[in-house]
């Protein structure tokens, strides 16, 4: 369905509570048919093209203790409401995990991190057109993948993990955060769940129509980045079609702890490629007590695309992949093709 | 027909400009479409009592002005200005936050104002293209750059450019071409101007730094 002005959305019910116990208490209160929204940004399309139609919009703009950035002994705490452009460009964020100032600063355009959220980035839905134009997909509850037949158009699709649905997670925070060990923090009822970042994620095998464990009901409040990485040696890398607004046909994130030049741990995450952002724990063990240079990144780059399958039109991403995960290993600077 | 701005509606009172006559429309639509909503039902049975709950009629500041303004709650900020405020500079594009057109400040932080609900704005301070000039008429320095170097084509994303050049600015007073131009990058020109538009706003960040 070709984007359209159709007057305005469909009518719904709108709450602003001003605390996440009021949040959490409206969620309950209406269950399946509460929407919670953050800046919006992935929301207004669904609800616009009418193919979301909750009853009820819980908009979180007001909850003022969702907001900010604070200093957690060594790390950071980054609330779900806290926008896109205060991540990249705060000062404790840059100083610390320059990979995810970076990161966000990829995002889309600038008045869209100007309203998005750290939490609506991490938490937003796919963008495969398929699933998106409201086709009946595996993704949307039905029993087809249209961007898997011999006639789909799938050159933003999955060349990992694919089951069924071939959608990948657009995000481009979610594999910097992966990399920088990093925890959600979700509200369930009265009970808080802190997940690590690469649990937070979930491929189709485990539940087909959701990219995040998050239920309905459920509250993403904070994003914690223990102190484990801060400072080490960062490289972040989106390739896209246009420099501005897309979504990242790969990304790239890597942090390295490096003694000289020898790396004696890694975290490789590469996104774009499968329904989760897709770590790299075989590369990750490989470059491990290696030298940083150019065989390493080379044998790095060969290692992590093994076991790729791609679709009809996306077997560039297998290349481009490769190219991203040598760079992300050789680091910034030194390469120079 | 003679050439030169159009003045009159054919057909309508001589005098009457296009502009003006539109906002009539608009002014009388809004005031239909609101009596009926008085008439309407809620539509989830919902308790204006519990916590979070809205009013429809809120005041919002606009340009400086304290509005007062029936509200849909699906209603975007985009729509309010133009449908309800008749402030219809703010042009409407994509709908999508994908052009730019519609930005808006809030709070002096560029916004896609098809992309924000107006209720979220409530207390917020918002200026759109109608809210530059000082009050005596005197064109912000950004609008008089514009006017200075002629650097749109058809001009429909100019009020969005400028107010994300307005935007901008307040952050970084002196931007190099290239940042000027990845400040600018949520903004597009269907008419490919680029490069006069970062010549302009070049001038713009001058004209300011001077005013």
């Amino acid at each position: 369905m070709p984007a359209a002005i159709r007057d305005v959305m469909p009518a719904f019910e709108l709450f602003q509570p001003t605390s996440v116990a009021d949040t959490l208490g409206l969620l309950e209160r209406h269950g399946a048919d509460a929407w919670v929204m953050g800046g919006g940004l992935d929301t207004f399309d669904w609800l616009k093209d009418r193919l979301r139609k909750p009853k009820v919009v819980v908009d979180l703009s007001a909850v003022a203790e969702l907001r900010g950035i604070k200093d957690a002994g060594g790390g950071i705490e980054i609330g779900a409401m806290t926008t896109l452009t205060e991540v990249a460009t705060n000062a404790l964020v840059k100083e610390r995990f320059g990979l995810l100032a970076e990161a966000t600063g990829l995002v889309a355009s600038p008045q869209i991190r100007n309203q998005g959220t750290m939490g609506g980035n991490v938490a937003q839905d796919a963008r495969c057109w398929y699933y998106r134009a409201g086709w009946p997909c595996y993704r949307a509850g039905g029993n087809i993948c249209y961007a898997d037949t011999p006639t789909a158009v799938n050159r933003e699709h999955a060349i990992f993990d694919a089951d069924r649905c071939v959608a990948v997670n657009p995000s481009d925070t979610a594999p910097a955060l992966i990399a920088l060990d990093a925890q959600m923090v979700v509200r369930r009822g009265a009970s808080e769940l802190v997940v690590p970042a690469q649990d937070f994620f979930v491929g189709p095998g485990v539940d087909i129509t959701r990219l995040t464990l998050l239920r309905p009901g459920d509250l993403l409040t904070a994003v914690r980045i223990p102190g484990t990485w801060a400072g080490k040696q960062f490289y972040f890398e989106k390739v896209r079609d246009r420099q501005v607004w897309d979504f990242a046909l790969v990304n790239v994130a890597s942090a390295i702890n490096a003694s000289g030049n020898a790396i004696s741990e890694a975290r490789l995450v590469v996104n774009g490629v499968s329904a989760r952002p897709y770590r790299l724990e075989a590369v990750e063990a490989f470059v491990r007590g290696k030298a940083r240079d150019e065989q390493t990144a080379e044998q790095a780059g060969a290692l992590a695309v093994r076991g790729a399958l791609p679709l009809r039109h996306n077997a560039y991403k297998v290349p481009l992949m490769k190219a991203l995960v040598k760079r992300a290993i050789r680091g910034a600077g030194a390469w120079t093709s | 027909m003679p050439e030169g701005p159009i003045t009159s509606v054919p057909g309508g009172q001589p005098g009457v400009s296009r502009r003006n006559f539109i906002k009539g429309v608009i002014a009388a639509g809004a005031t239909v479409s609101a009596s009926a909503y008085l008439f309407r039902a809620n539509i989830a049975g919902q308790d204006s009592s519990l916590p979070g709950s809205v009013e429809r009629l809120i005041t919002l500041n606009v340009n400086g002005q304290e509005r007062r303004v029936d509200v849909l709650k699906h209603e975007t900020l985009a729509m309010t200005l133009r449908y309800k405020l008749g402030l219809t500079g703010t042009k409407l594009g994509c709908d999508r936050a994908e052009c730019g057109a519609c930005t808006v400040l809030v709070d002096d932080v560029p916004h896609y104002s098809c992309s924000v609900l107006t209720h979220t704005v409530r207390g917020r301070k918002i200026v759109s293209i109608e809210g530059l000039a000082a009050p005596d008429g005197t064109l912000h320095p950004v609008q008089q750059a514009v006017v200075d170097g002629q650097g749109f084509q058809c001009a429909f994303c100019m009020p969005g450019f400028v107010m994300t050049a307005v935007g901008y600015l307040k952050t970084n007073p002196n931007p190099t071409r290239a940042e000027m131009a990845h400040g600018l990058s949520g903004n597009l020109c269907r008419c490919a101007d680029y490069n006069k538009i970062l010549d302009v706003m070049m001038n713009a960040a001058e004209g300011m730094r001077r005013a």
